[in-house]
């Protein structure tokens, strides 16, 4: 029986356990495809949807029901081990792993053995100070997800203690790549923030792809993290554990971290450390042993034989290969440089996951400074606002022919803004809000002063105020000309003719 | 002679879930070991240089389009269910844990 | 029911015998209903079924169904050869409107959501599902004794076994319970039966019939099948169900010739001049009874006096196809059958403990004796450190076998064996010892691991104990209607020579209800 354990851990220090210890790495993550249907079945591949209703018979491994393999799904894995610079099989195969598991609805899952689709490849990954590492691959296969069980009864929630349990298959089936890196070593006093780095590359890759949602809360990419520790010198490896399901990028960097502290201060006391899977919590901090490697780990592995090989051929590879977005580190590099934006402006975009749409704006016209100062700012208030991604919003010629019309002076930042918000709630592109609101900087002094004028008849202090050197009492007159001209006037304007005025 | 003994009938039985009574275990250690011995001449033939069928008649790429298609109702999937709740099967305390 | 008038008892004695071509004519010339035809098959199976127990199941649907074709004739409709004839289901398929349960306790009572789809195809077909046959369990055995619903009794002689593990359709078929059945063949499970029974079996090319909806024993060699009296039912039922099915991914995208129209053409043709028909060299003579081999060397002879050729081939690798399937059934078998585990369907023997202990104490009693010593026996062959010297070179022995298949078949037409070593046997003989019963599948077990098609038919009856033998044609995967030519072709002179069908010297069944 498991314990949690979860106060028990010594920890050695970060340092000292670098200082004894050489961190081996490994990761295995799992790409939830978002293909429109699953793996095997024509089932829809949903979220949160009411449970046990997005099933094919094969889903629940009903008697007589047969998989079929969604051609999408192969073309999705296919460029996924593409850009992770794997070589394609020419012929790959599915396998059935066999454990019997609530979850599981044929208690074997269909996934990949001995014939992967993708294998040996490598990662660049970046680091914050733009040193690269490059992470080996070692294979990408295809398989199915589980689905989803809810623990009721007991204190925690947990599988531990449970009364019983509930399955909800809806996830079931659907299409998963796991991606498998080689031994990582070298990372030394890095090595958690590569562990972070490479999650962050391998979401950055699937987004550009395309591929899936990759939202790590929704369990859309799963990282399971591998830990083992060397004393300086030795060659062998040491035992490793395999942290499962960390489901943040800021997770994996503390797990890693932990995992490393936990494991050197068990080996620095004389100890071995126990092949197992660990659990991370979130909570506090901190990793907790799980099952034990053991000879019921015996998968009995064999060749699906209800599916047949995935031979792709040479035309669909070079046809996928072309359609390759730029890799993440790249394009990065490339548009930080074109856009010359700092370190923080830049990692402010890209965690906002707008620098296509940055780019696009800058294509159609506007400068960078003032496509990020939209993306970044006003649009990005809107939809956290609205609870939506920014990029579902607005395009970026809209966004960028508001700017133009800035630009133009026909705007200032005020009208821009409606004008920006009224493109979002579908009323026309900004010309047409423009030409209908009657929307446009007043430029014409004459009704400026005439505005004015009213003002000052209703303050007739003011000017007594700025010529003794109260500037700011302009503000107020400045406020109701403004009022007047139903924000389209510029501002800057009236303040000049109103100190003009003072001065006479 | 084949390997088979109680303890790896015991472990088979462990790997299939099925709680083979002790009875169970013996009959079937002299049963799969009089079989296996039989069976076992495969390996006589099976030389290196000849390559594995698992499919009788070769086919390769058979797919479907990624096209939604029908489901079955929650009623369906549970119509044969030996326990449900809310919309779920039901099962007893899990011991084991995700692989 | 008011007790039938001897003119009807009469009508309803003819109306079972007819073949189903010949019920199929009578239908489309309205001589006789679908309804009349459904319920003297329904009287036939109250009459006998409680002797044979060929039937887990009959359709309370079934004269529905009939009155729905009839309905459906008299409005006009185009209905296809074979609608209103009654079909008896191998309960391996899945049906929406009655229980399958593969012969196990473990499925006692399902009910699937989907029908299978050949069973899907012959009701479009408006056969008439007269209900679900008995079987060994999970579709493991040559002798309907492992059915955990007690055994089928052949008709020749009610102690003696039915063949199997589709024992039941074949009872069914011979008994004049149902005129066409539906079997799964996985090592012979329709041609044995067939064998035993004096009744004609085909098991397709594998890929040529759909398996969607077929309780999955062994993927790589189950394969669906018709199950009838003569050469040409077995057309007309294949024609129903064969074809190109997108729901199995193993399923052949070929253009099918029309089997019933290659039974006809051999039956009346000359296809039997200049045919190679090869024998295997290796076959050995021990371990095939006397009146087995006697008979299938008289339906040789037959061939030959229409100058056929009779060809000596090698296929040295054939001795060990039993060894090679024992190995790879029971290894996908253990892998299929991991599905029932008391979560999602099927049985659950107790509600307390943990998952584990639940899903483990149910596979216990859910499974029967058989069942479990191959579920052990596959996760032995696929268990780490093994599986290179068994499951491994299973499939390599499937290589061997398929080449020897080629050579032959470079040059002979067919190859004929006799379709089983013995007539039936006892029931309970053989029950405790696996191995003996292992070796019954020696001469059909060949064309599943290679899946090539292999027809069984009727070749006379044993001369020591008056059984019925079968005769088993196999051909190069593709090839199923070389089969119907040559198998009617034969049945044709057979039937000639003695005078009538083969069944019609079965004893007649004590008709009680
Ligand atoms: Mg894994
Ligand atoms: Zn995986």
């Amino acid at each position: 029986m498991a314990t949690h354990g979860r106060s028990a851990d010594k920890l050695l220090s970060f340092d000292e356990a670098l200082e004894r210890f050489e961190p081996v790495l490994g990761f295995e993550v799992h790409v939830e495809l978002n293909t429109k249907t699953k793996m095997f079945s024509a089932a829809p591949n949903s979220f949160g949807r009411e449970p046990n209703t997005d099933l094919a018979p094969v889903d629940l491994g009903l008697p007589g029901s047969l998989p079929v393999v969604n051609e999408q799904a192969v073309r999705y894995s296919i460029s996924l081990g593409l850009a992770l610079g794997c070589s394609i099989a020419p012929s790959s195969r599915f396998a059935r792993k066999n454990y019997f598991y609530p979850d599981l609805g044929k208690n074997y899952q269909i996934s990949q053995y001995d014939e992967p689709i993708a294998f040996e490849g490598s990662v660049d990954v970046e680091l914050a100070d733009g040193t690269i590492v490059t992470v080996p691959i070692e294979r990408a296969h295809m398989e199915e997800d589980a689905g989803k069980l809810t623990h009721v009864g007991g204190s925690t929630g947990r599988i531990q203690g449970a009364e019983y349990s509930l399955v909800d298959y809806n996830r079931a089936g659907v299409p998963l790549v796991e991606i498998v890196t080689k031994p990582i070593y070298g990372s030394e006093h890095r090595a958690p923030e590569i562990a972070k780095a490479y999650v962050q590359t391998i979401r950055d890759i699937v987004l550009a792809l395309g591929i899936s949602d990759a939202k790590m809360e929704r369990g859309n990419l799963r990282c399971d993290a591998n830990v083992s520790l060397r004393p300086r010198g030795q060659e062998k490896l040491g035992t490793r554990t395999e942290t499962k399901n960390v489901n943040s990028m800021r997770s994996v960097e503390r797990a890693v971290r932990y995992e490393i502290q936990r494991q050197a201060a068990i080996l620095a006391a004389g100890g071995t450390i126990t092949q197992e899977t660990r659990h991370w919590h979130e909570d506090t901090g901190t990793t907790s042993p799980g099952r034990p490697k053991s000879d019921a780990d015996d998968y009995r592995y064999f060749p699906e034989p209800d599916l047949l090989p995935v031979v792709p051929s040479p035309a669909l590879i070079d046809e996928l290969r072309a359609a390759l977005p730029e890799g993440p580190a790249a394009r990065r590099r490339r548009l930080k440089a074109e856009w010359g934006f700092t370190d923080l402006e830049f990692q402010d975009a890209a965690n906002n996951g707008i620098l296509a749409e940055i780019e696009a704006t800058i294509v159609a016209g506007a400068t960078p400074a003032a496509a990020r100062k939209w993306w970044t700012g006003e649009i990005a208030r809107l939809a956290n606002a609205q609870g939506r991604e920014a990029a579902d919003l607005v395009s970026p010629a809209d966004v960028a022919a508001v700017q133009a019309l800035v630009d133009a002076g026909t705007l200032n930042d005020k009208l821009a803004r409606q004008v920006l918000e009224a493109v979002i709630a579908g009323e026309g592109t900004p010309q047409e809000i423009v030409d209908a609101r009657g929307l446009a900087v007043v430029s014409d002094d004459g009704a400026l002063i005439a505005a004015i004028d009213d003002a000052l008849a209703a303050q007739p202090d003011v000017l007594e105020k700025i010529r003794d050197g109260k500037v700011q009492a302009a503000g107020a007159v400045i406020g109701a000309v403004m009022k007047a001209m139903r924000g389209q006037a510029d501002a800057a304007r009236v303040r000049e003719l109103v100190l003009e005025r003072a001065a006479r | 002679m084949s390997e088979i003994t109680p303890d790896l009938v015991r472990h088979l039985g462990v790997l299939a879930r099925i709680q083979l009574s002790d009875d169970e275990v013996q009959r079937l250690t002299g049963q799969l070991d009089a079989i296996v011995d039989n069976i076992a001449k495969v390996s006589q033939v099976a030389t290196p240089d000849v390559i594995a069928t698992s499919h009788p008649i070769p086919l390769q790429n058979v797919c479907r389009a990624d096209v939604v298609g029908e489901t079955l109702t929650q009623a369906q999937a549970l119509q044969n269910a030996p326990d449900a709740a809310d919309g779920r099967f039901r099962v007893t305390a899990i011991l084991g844990e995700e692989q | 029911m008011t007790e039938p008038t001897g003119t009807e008892r009469k009508a309803v004695s003819d109306i079972i015998r007819l073949s189903a071509a010949d019920l199929a004519a009578k239908l489309a010339s309205r001589e006789i209903s679908s309804v009349e035809a459904t319920q003297a098959h329904l009287d036939r199976i109250a009459a006998v079924d409680g002797d044979v127990h060929a039937f887990l199941h009959v359709n309370a649907g079934a004269l529905d169904a009939a009155a729905d074709i009839d309905r459906r004739r008299a409005a006009g409709e185009d209905l296809g050869p074979v609608a209103g004839v009654p079909l008896a289901i191998k309960d391996v398929l899945v049906t929406t409107d009655m229980p399958s349960t593969s012969g196990s306790k473990i499925l006692e009572g399902y009910l699937s959501p989907f029908d299978a789809t050949v069973v899907a195809r012959a009701r479009a077909a408006g056969l008439v599902p007269l209900g679900k046959t008995n079987m060994d369990e999970f579709a493991m055995g040559s002798s309907t004794e492992h059915s955990a619903y007690g055994p089928t009794h052949n008709p020749w002689d009610l102690d003696r076994i039915p063949g199997g593990s589709g024992g039941g359709s074949a009872a069914a078929v011979a008994a004049f319970e149902a005129p066409l059945a539906l079997g799964s063949d996985t090592g012979g499970s329709i041609r044995q039966p067939a064998h035993v029974t004096g009744t004609v079996g085909i098991k397709p090319t594998y890929g040529g019939v759909s398996r969607y909806g077929a309780i999955a024993l062994a993927s790589s060699l189950d394969q669906v099948g018709p199950v009838t009296r003569t050469v040409l039912d077995a057309g007309l039922l294949h024609d129903v169900i064969g074809g190109h099915d997108p729901r199995d991914s193993t399923s052949l995208t070929d253009a099918w010739p029309s089997f019933a129209d290659a039974a006809r053409e051999g039956a009346r043709g000359d296809v039997l001049k200049g045919l190679k028909v090869g024998v295997i060299a290796e076959l050995p003579d021990s371990g095939f009874q006397a009146g087995v081999s006697g008979s299938f060397r008289a339906a040789l002879a037959v061939m030959e006096a229409q100058g056929a050729e009779i060809v000596e081939i090698s296929a040295p690798h054939f001795e060990y196809g039993v060894a090679a399937y024992y190995l790879i059934l029971p290894a996908e078998a253990s892998s299929n059958l991991a599905k029932f585990d008391s979560v999602r369907f099927g049985l659950r023997t107790q509600a307390v403990g943990t998952v584990e202990d639940v899903m483990a104490a149910t596979r216990d009693a859910g499974f029967g004796d058989e069942v479990k010593r191959r579920i052990i026996l596959g996760t032995y062959a696929l268990s780490a450190g093994y599986y290179d010297a068994y499951y491994g070179s299973a499939q390599k022995v499937r290589t061997l076998i398929q080449r020897d298949f080629d050579e032959a078949f470079a040059r002979v037409d067919v190859i004929a064996t006799p379709s089983a070593p013995t007539t039936a046997f006892r029931l309970g003989e053989k029950i405790d010892d696996p191995l003996q019963m292992y070796l019954n599948d020696v001469t059909t077990i060949p064309a599943n691991l290679a899946g090539v098609p292999g027809i069984s038919i009727p070749s006379g009856l044993a001369a020591e104990d008056g059984l019925p033998v079968g005769i088993q044609f196999l051909a190069p995967a593709r090839e199923d209607a070389r089969l119907y030519r040559v198998g009617a072709a034969l049945e044709a002179l057979l039937v000639d020579s003695w005078g009538g069908p083969l069944l019609d010297k079965a004893p007649t069944l004590g008709e009680k209800a």
